[in-house]
């Protein structure tokens, strides 16, 4: 009999239970720190160092948004993910955020419950073939085996390409991108596809980087950038303004060196954005500096950019389609104001 | 006034019957059960609901838009999700059957060898076993894989065979057969020709038992496999072509591609297997008495004869159980697919799809219940044939 008590107990503690929801900005506030979905390592966006830390734009996003919100861009935690895992991990509460280099879709910004908070980088899928196979151009590869990362809109432009052009091509699907590079370098395959900036990334890790040739078509629209669950405007609304904060400073001229002076600055836009005038941090709901902080701890877009992917990083990718509006690129942040 | 009351009644009150207390507290149990499968998915349902992430089952219509390497049903990019699970499954199948036909084959030779009278046999048995079973399965798939891979020249530098076999580090490429109208006369002779062959073979038996002659059975159940459909192609003129494989820019065009995916992970499985295997059909051999194999040297049977018609048979009782077991594991093992870049379900579907269309909750569901399926189908049929083995007592 007491078991049956207990047993009734138990039955109706579970009945009772209620999904609890609060927005992600107070569970991340009351935990003192910002989950991030990164990716396994791609150089550039988000890969580790030798001690472990991780280095990237898409790091650097993260731990922008920790300054906003927490005041310290250190209180971040990184869990690394696959391209297969990575909305569900988003999706579950796995992570606060996901900032994986996560090209935005119809499909993903509607049938999966998810929403884009901006562009961090604008990037393209392209080809690499070995020098030695003497191609020129992607509208000769009619027949060629492609090392391809699963389920990614890859995988998808890939097929669209070849069928647009009539071309035939074998797949060859693997999980992590470690395993592509390896079979593709292993000479399983004839080309090696993914985003321009992942071919740069991973050219590096090659055996012979310089045997290798990236072809010059772009062959689609890889808009990159950070994701967040439905259904939670107010942690949309602050990564999204991070990423505009982080801008809108390399518009201005605010850089983590000279930020200090310019909060002294008499422009009105500097003012603005630095927290002296205006109470832009309270109708986010974080503190009046927090684009102080995160030019400060992290730095503006233009110096993220030079300091990850750069011209003189190892990467050595141009600003190109990622300069802002005012140089001719389509980085173009809304008015912090 | 008193009245006179007669002694209690035979049955006690309903609440204190044993009986009426046993169903009503199974019908309890039973009710929380529900309570609790209900409570389990309404929540999932309310919550995908909540976050606006697409739920139900209408996304296997929606047209797939990439390849799959390997398929053995017509597939292209404008077929449906539906149609890419059919093709996970029909590969999981076929690396399964395979696989399954390999370890028991290489398992049964392996466990008899290990009771083998010559020493090095034994010991390198023993070897076999021994280290196979100690290293992870997804180890030793790496090290098909890349041995597979690194070793084999690229597609310009083929390695040919016979002049139609091209072995290169993309596959396997030999001819494939073109069917002309007029062929299908040779399958239904085949088919007749194996039932014909059973037939011939139980008459065969019966005609034994009654009269003690012998019978060339297997020798003329073999012409008849063979000279059927051999009769039939004649008289139909042969109506096959092969379709060669020609080597055009990059890769071999035409004929059938076996690639090393495919060689790396029916290997793999098949000795890994093997070994656990072996160990069953030893024990099992070990089984049965001593007494038996005196038995039969007394009256005269060879080695080979005692083992093939004394012991095997009934070592079989005690190997049937394991082996199930053993199948079922391959069968799941199966799905380290995903880590070669072999299409099986996992990779393609609970992969490639899910990525696609973020329904993980109903594709990994479905997948489940796939393997589920396969397993009870599996051991149902080991069941039904241990049944056929158990020793009928006198």
């Amino acid at each position: 009999m007491k078991l049956f008590t207990s047993l009734l107990m138990a039955g109706a503690a579970v009945a009772m239970t209620t999904a609890a929801s609060a927005g992600t900005m107070d569970d991340v506030k009351s935990k003192g720190f910002v989950q991030c979905g990164v990716s396994q390592g791609l150089p550039g966006f988000s890969n580790p160092d030798q001690s472990g830390n991780w280095t990237g734009i898409d790091v650097d996003l993260c731990r922008a948004v920790a300054a906003t919100v927490l005041g310290d861009a250190s209180k971040v935690k990184f869990t690394p993910l696959s391209a297969k895992e990575r909305f569900t991990a988003l999706q579950s509460g796995e992570v606060d955020i996901l900032s994986r280099n996560t090209t935005w879709t119809l499909v993903r910004d509607t049938a999966l419950g998810l929403n884009f908070a901006g562009v961090n980088y604008y990037d393209g899928q392209g080809f690499m073939v070995r020098k030695d196979l003497g191609m020129k151009s992607a509208k000769e590869l009619n027949g060629a085996s492609v090392c391809v990362n699963i389920g990614t809109t890859t995988e998808l432009n890939l097929s669209d390409y070849f069928r647009a052009n009539g071309m035939k091509f074998n797949p060859v699907v693997f999980e992590k991108a470690d395993e592509v590079v390896a079979a593709y370098d292993a000479g399983r395959c004839d080309v090696y596809t993914t985003d321009q900036s992942g071919l740069a990334a991973q050219r590096e890790k090659l055996k012979e980087p310089d045997a290798h040739m990236i072809l010059p078509e772009i062959i689609s629209k890889e808009p990159l950038g950070p994701v967040v669950r439905h259904g939670d405007d107010q942690w949309l609304d602050v990564v999204k303004w991070t990423l505009y904060a982080m801008l809108e400073a390399e518009e201005l001229g605010v850089t983590s060196e000279n930020v200090e002076k310019m909060k002294e600055s008499e422009n009105p836009n500097i003012r603005r954005l630095l927290g002296t005038e205006g109470d832009g941090g309270k109708s986010l709901g974080v503190s009046d500096d927090w684009a102080f902080n995160i030019v400060k701890q992290v730095g503006n877009y233009g110096e993220s950019f030079d300091r990850y992917v750069g011209p003189k990083t190892a990467l050595g990718l141009e600003r190109g389609l990622n300069a802002l509006w005012t140089d001719g690129g389509l980085q173009y942040a809304m008015p912090v104001r | 006034m008193a009245v006179e009351q007669l002694a209690p009644a035979a049955r006690p009150p309903l609440f204190y019957d044993p009986r009426v207390r046993a169903i009503f507290y199974q019908l309890l149990a039973l009710t929380l059960v529900a309570l609790g499968g209900y409570y389990l998915v309404n929540n999932t349902l309310a919550n995908l609901a909540r976050q606006g992430i697409a739920s139900g089952f209408g996304f296997l219509d929606t047209t797939a838009g990439f390849s799959i390497s390997m398929s053995l049903i017509p597939y292209s990019e404008e077929s449906s999700y539906g149609r890419v699970f059919l093709v996970g499954l029909i590969n999981t199948l076929l690396v399964s059957g395979i696989g399954v036909f390999f370890a028991t084959i290489l398992g049964f030779l392996i466990g008899i060898a290990r009771l083998s009278r010559n020493w090095l046999i034994a010991k390198i048995a023993a070897a076999y076993i021994e280290i196979l079973r100690n290293i992870p399965l997804l180890l030793q798939l790496f090290f098909w894989y890349f041995a597979v891979l690194r070793t084999l020249p690229s597609p310009r530098d083929s390695v040919q065979i016979f002049d139609s076999f091209f072995l290169n580090n993309r596959g396997l490429s030999s001819p494939s057969p073109l069917f002309e109208p007029g062929f299908s006369a040779i399958p239904i002779a085949l088919a007749i020709g194996i039932i014909a062959a059973i037939v011939v073979a139980r008459w065969a038996r019966k005609r034994q038992e009654a009269t003690g002659e012998q019978f060339h059975s297997f020798w003329v159940g073999l012409g008849i496999i063979i000279g059927l459909p051999l009769l039939a192609g004649i008289f139909t003129g042969f109506p096959l072509s092969w379709d060669t494989p020609e080597l055009v820019g990059f890769n071999f065009v035409g004929g059938m591609v076996l690639i090393p995916e495919f060689v790396a992970l029916v290997v793999a499985l098949s000795t890994y297997t093997a070994a656990f295997i072996a160990e069953n059909v030893r024990s099992g051999i070990l089984a049965v008495s001593h007494g038996q194999t005196e038995a039969s040297f007394a009256l005269g049977l060879r080695r080979s004869q005692t083992l093939r018609l004394v012991i095997i048979p009934q070592a079989l009782r005690v190997i049937i159980p394991p082996l199930t077991s053993q199948f079922l594991n391959l069968t799941k093992n199966s799905s380290l697919a995903a880590a070669i870049a072999y299409p099986d379900i996992v990779l393609v579907f609970a992969g490639t799809v899910l990525m696609q269309t973020g329904q993980a909750v109903e594709i990994i569901v479905i997948t489940m219940l796939c393997y589920l399926i396969l397993s009870l189908l599996i051991s149902g049929f080991m069941n039904w044939y241990n049944q056929k083995m158990a020793l009928v007592e006198r």
